[in-house]
């Protein structure tokens, strides 16, 4: 037996050191080795189609896959628009109340109008609905359940063609998000703009409405809108009431991409949606990729285009490259032809641990970093920056991080008769409770120092964010020494104390100031939080009562008024301050808004208000610059928020995943990446050998029980007959 | 037995619209047609128009269970519960928030969920009854003892940590299997192999514990004796007579299970990224989409009670004394 065990484990050590296949590979092998990105989603998207999809999630896919008529340039920083589908920017020019052409600066503007020139090398991918029979008729326009029957995804479709994107196809795209029952997330902001949209929503919603009724199909190139007329084949014109300048940023979103009506007829056909063959999970665009599997419940494919237009990849002068801060590396696939991956395969990844242990494995080309794996990830030394890990950086894996263009704040009801209104007492009450939260100890406890302390509502890296001395916020921040230091708790309890409040206590009541916080912090992970929560106002000798609810109540709360101190967030739309400064617009207000409005502190001061009004039509200068500055004073001093943080987004890529470059406003990124697919197959080879012994040990357990067992058995069997006899 | 399996199935009715009435009311406590919407549209800026447009496009502009406006008959029956109830009952589990067809999904879904839990289930079983048959061939002795403990520990520990430490052994440290994943047919027994077994390893605890206990019930029999006086080996007298005396109480907690294992393991598909219907219902609650959830549901109490059903055919089988 010891001979046995002997020679068993001998073999164990030759067998060790040999090199054996990679066992625990979850991807295609063959495919490790090409021009294939394999990435992760937590939450599968909900919905593909461009009119109403509104999540990141969401655009993550789509923006792959459609374009409208702009997109942000890759490198370039502050964030800027370039054409995408278009010849150059859309020309624009105004009008006044009689048609007549005006200046820009003119005060008679009646009516904007972008006129948009379509490059002619833009084809759709090829799909089915494209398809056409000898005397030009849709081959597959009207399918029988029959014909339907034996078709359970697009390849099921013998044929498949494409066609060349025309100006109607953004002119039906528009139509499409008027009708109610899409809906459409922008339809209401998008009416109150765009001319005739509203009186058609109304009326097209009707027509919708019957057409489902009696089960036909509707075909949307019947009806027009007034204010968007196409002019040629490749020229569309949309006509917006009055000036305002950001809708150039809305035609870089999803929701103007281009709609083929042919797709829209096909995809209404009887027995399609029965089959998931919708626009949600379907879609048909000319982006560089093309979806070829949507199994959201665990894995989706895109292919790069074939019909993809010609796009290079875009070069920098050295002055731009300068001022947006670029790595040179970055610039070294400069005017080749995009895109560079082939193949995106996403796959479903609930949990974080397997998708951090399949990242540090080599199976992932890029992760986030969850809070559980931060210290594994992550070193912050003394001074507060942060580097990558020792265990990170023999890896070969990069850091990149980025400040989003997002805000996180506590916001005071402006109603509430305590901590709301515009008398010097409630702003002082306000300004002393903005000093007392520690917003920078918040970021370091609860955010890995994931987050930079907010100044305003702008984040940086938008107009009207200033950096330094003359971008701090003077009430709650000194500015010593070159730097940026929160005022002490005594400048807050003084104020406290001339807002009526000395030491926490009312001196109309003599009682101890009480306040009410808002959260949907009802899990135990929330208990830390909350008791952070706690101390910075009992640093004031304020009582905090936390209100936890789940988030349908809080919503409900918030929307209705009915909170003192809550929470809330942001994510920019578009990089332009009015994104941020609409926030705490007076007619925004959900009080003034029936609940609908965006402006949940209720914050209404007129001349706030006046300055939103001329700012938001503005272009970005010195002047505009200097009202909103004006701006960001009247908040500061009035306080309706304590400013709290703008996130950081960190996120690790392998050495072999190349050109990534954080851009927060961009989602067609993809095309861009390149992947060293040779260094990933020999990293995964190298990071992933077997490690045999532990099997080699089990599996002599296993003789060894197997054998102990036997003999214990005869010795049981013996001792049976014995007590039977 | 036909009379019998009719009576059962018409039985089943009531509480079937009773467990219906329940999660209608709690889902709609909890979560309003507006809240539903707001959640689903996803927007920033949700106005009133958005939210009447989604409700009468997925049918929750309907009173919940009275609509005071209609007449006679169809204030209860032109109301959400009645028509969504009935659909369900024809087994037409409709379109989800997302506009997905739940009937396809489910289908789709159910290969996954029984790719683990058929083989976990199958596997522990035959496991668990072995290990409980062999601590009864060594009862009394220092192996049952410790085997007993072992037991009591593993039933001690939270399956989530055998998950965890199972994907940092076998696929992090080891690199033997991948650490989670699914594919179809063959292909995808890597992926498999991990859940299974640690499936299997954290209901080893509590399983051999019960067998054990019922094949003890049974050892001290007059037959047992009688099988032994007869020269029969004491693994045959286990395996063979005690095993089969034994199987009554094996099968009320046994056949009552098999067919829920088509709904699939909530954290284990969670954790394994397997895309069964375990997932599907947790992710349906977390969106509240509440066509997946009223669906899974109904569907869980069908095969819970087909479940019941079949334990009581099953005891006829076994046992030629009951008559059903």
């Amino acid at each position: 037996m010891k001979m046995i065990i002997l020679k068993v484990f001998l073999f164990m050590m030759i067998l060790e050191p040999l090199p054996a296949d990679v066992w625990n590979n979850p991807h295609d092998s063959e495919k490790i080795a090409t021009q294939t990105l394999f990435s992760a989603f937590s939450m599968p998207p909900k919905r593909l189609d461009p009119v109403v999809s509104y999540n990141a999630n969401e655009w993550a896919i789509i923006g792959q896959i459609y374009e409208p008529p702009l997109q942000y340039n890759y490198l370039k920083r502050p964030y800027a628009l370039e054409a995408l589908t278009l010849k150059e920017m859309p020309a624009l020019t105004y009008y006044d109340l009689e048609g007549r052409l005006v200046d820009e600066n003119d005060a008679h503007i009646a009516f904007s109008e972008y006129r948009l020139r379509l490059r002619e090398d833009v084809k759709y991918q090829d799909h089915p609905a494209f398809v056409k029979d000898a005397n030009g008729t849709l081959f597959y326009g009207k399918l029988s359940e029959e014909a339907l029957e034996n078709i359970q995804t697009l390849d099921d479709f013998e044929k498949q063609a494409t066609r060349h994107l025309t100006a109607s196809d953004y002119a039906y795209a528009i139509k499409r998000m008027a009708v109610r029952q899409n809906h459409s997330p922008i339809l209401d902001n998008m009416a109150e703009y765009i001319v005739g949209l509203k009186a058609f929503s109304q009326n097209i919603t009707k027509i919708a409405e019957e057409k489902k009724r009696t089960k036909e199909v509707l075909d949307l190139r019947a009806y027009n809108i007034a204010g968007v007329k196409v002019l040629s084949d490749h020229t569309l014109s949309i006509r917006i009431k009055g000036k305002y300048p950001q809708f150039i940023y809305w035609l870089s979103m999803y929701f103007f991409s281009p709609i083929p009506w042919e797709a829209d007829l096909f995809y209404q056909q009887k027995g399609m949606k029965g089959k998931n063959l919708t626009w949600n999970w379907s879609p048909v665009g000319t982006g560089a990729y093309y979806l070829v599997k949507n199994d959201p419940s665990r894995e989706m494919v895109l292919k790069a285009n074939p019909n993809f237009h010609d796009e290079r990849y875009p070069s920098l002068n050295e002055e731009e490259r300068n001022s947006s801060n670029i790595p040179r590396e970055l610039l070294s696939d400069a005017g080749k032809k995009l895109p560079f991956i082939k193949e995106v395969i996403y796959t479903l990844e609930k949990e974080s641990i397997p998708l951090w242990n399949k990242f540090l494995q080599g199976y992932y080309d890029a992760s986030g970093i969850s809070s559980e794996a931060f210290d594994q990830a992550v070193q912050i030394s003394a001074s507060g920056t942060m580097d990558l890990s020792s265990e990170m950086s023999q890896k070969g894996i990069v850091l990149k991080g980025s400040v989003q263009p997002s805000i996180f704040y506590m916001a005071f009801n402006m109603e509430d008769p305590v901590v709301g209104g515009y008398s010097e007492s409630a702003k002082k009450l306000r300004q002393a409770i903005s000093i007392a939260q520690n917003q920078e100890e918040y970021i370091s406890i609860f955010m890995n120092e994931r987050g930079i302390a907010a100044q305003g509502p702008i984040a940086p890296g938008i107009f009207g964010h200033l950096d330094g001395e003359k971008g701090t916020d003077k009430v709650v921040y000194e500015w010593k020494s070159g730097k940026r230091v929160r005022k002490s708790i005594e400048v807050a309890k003084r104020l406290l104390a001339e807002a009526g409040y000395p030491e926490g206590i009312s001196m109309k009541t003599g009682k101890q100031l009480k306040l009410h916080y808002d959260a949907t912090a009802t899990g135990p992970d929330d208990r830390a939080l909350m008791d952070w929560r706690r101390k910075q106002f009992a640093k004031l000798g304020i009582q905090l009562v936390i209100r936890s609810t789940d988030y349908n109540r809080f919503q409900d709360k918030v929307r209705k008024a009915k909170v003192q101190i809550f929470s809330w967030g942001w994510n920019a739309d578009y990089p332009d301050p009015e994104n941020f400064l609409f926030l705490l617009y007076g007619g925004n207000a959900v009080v003034n808004t029936n609940g609908a409005g965006i402006n949940s502190s209720n914050y209404q001061n007129p001349e706030f208000d006046k300055l939103f009004d001329e700012i938001k039509i503005m272009s970005n200068s010195p002047q505009r610059q200097e009202k909103i500055q004006k701006m960001l004073t009247l908040v500061r001093e009035d306080a309706p928020w304590v400013w709290g943080f703008h996130p950081k987004s960190l996120a690790l890529t392998h050495l072999w995943f190349k050109n990534v470059f954080p851009n927060a406003m961009a989602n067609n990124t993809l095309k861009y990446k390149r992947i060293d697919a040779k260094l990933r197959v020999e990293k995964q080879k190298e990071w992933n050998q077997p490690v045999l012994l532990p099997l080699v040990l089990f599996v002599l357990l296993l003789v060894l029980s197997g054998y102990f067992l036997h003999k214990l058995y005869l010795n049981r069997q013996k001792a049976v007959i014995k007590q039977e006899r | 037995m036909f009379a019998y399996i009719l009576k059962r199935i018409l039985y089943a009715i009531p509480i079937l619209i009773g467990v219906n009435l329940i999660t209608f009311m709690l889902f709609f406590m909890v979560n309003t047609p507006d809240d539903m919407a707001r959640a689903q549209l996803g927007a920033k800026q949700v106005t009133p128009q958005m939210i009447e447009a989604w409700k009468a496009d997925k049918g929750y502009d309907k009173a919940l269970f009275l609509n005071k406006e209609a007449k006679g008959l169809e204030k209860v029956t032109d109301t959400l519960f009645v028509q969504e109830s009935m659909k369900l009952f024809s087994f037409d589990f409709g379109y989800s928030d997302a506009n997905r067809n739940i009937g396809a999904e489910i289908k789709e879904r159910m290969g996954p969920s029984l790719a683990i839990a058929l083989p976990t289930f199958m596997i522990a079983l035959i496991t668990n009854i072995s290990l409980a048959l062999l601590l009864v061939l060594f009862r009394g002795s220092a192996l049952d003892t410790s085997m007993m403990i072992v037991a009591v520990m593993i039933m001690s520990v939270s399956g989530l940590f055998y998950i965890i430490a199972g994907q940092v052994l076998f696929s992090k440290m080891w690199h033997w299997v991948p650490i989670s994943g699914y594919e179809p047919g063959w292909g995808g027994i890597k992926f498999i192999i991990l859940p299974i077994l640690i499936g299997v390893f954290a209901g080893i605890g509590s399983g051999v514990r019960w067998y054990r206990s019922i094949f003890l019930e049974q050892i001290n029999q007059d037959y047992v004796r009688t099988a032994r006086a007869k020269g029969l080996s004491e693994l045959k007298v286990l395996f063979v007579h005690v095993l089969r005396n034994g199987m009554l109480p094996i099968l009320t907690g046994v056949v009552v299970v098999i067919p829920t294992l088509f709904m699939g393991s909530l954290i284990m598909e969670s954790f394994f990224g397997i895309p069964g219907l375990g997932s599907y219902t947790i992710d349906a609650i977390n969106s509240q989409d509440f066509a997946i959830v009223k669906a899974m549901v109904f569907l869980g109490s069908v095969l819970y009670i087909i479940g019941l059903i079949l334990t009581d055919i099953s005891y006829t089988l076994f046992d030629p004394r009951v008559k059903l």
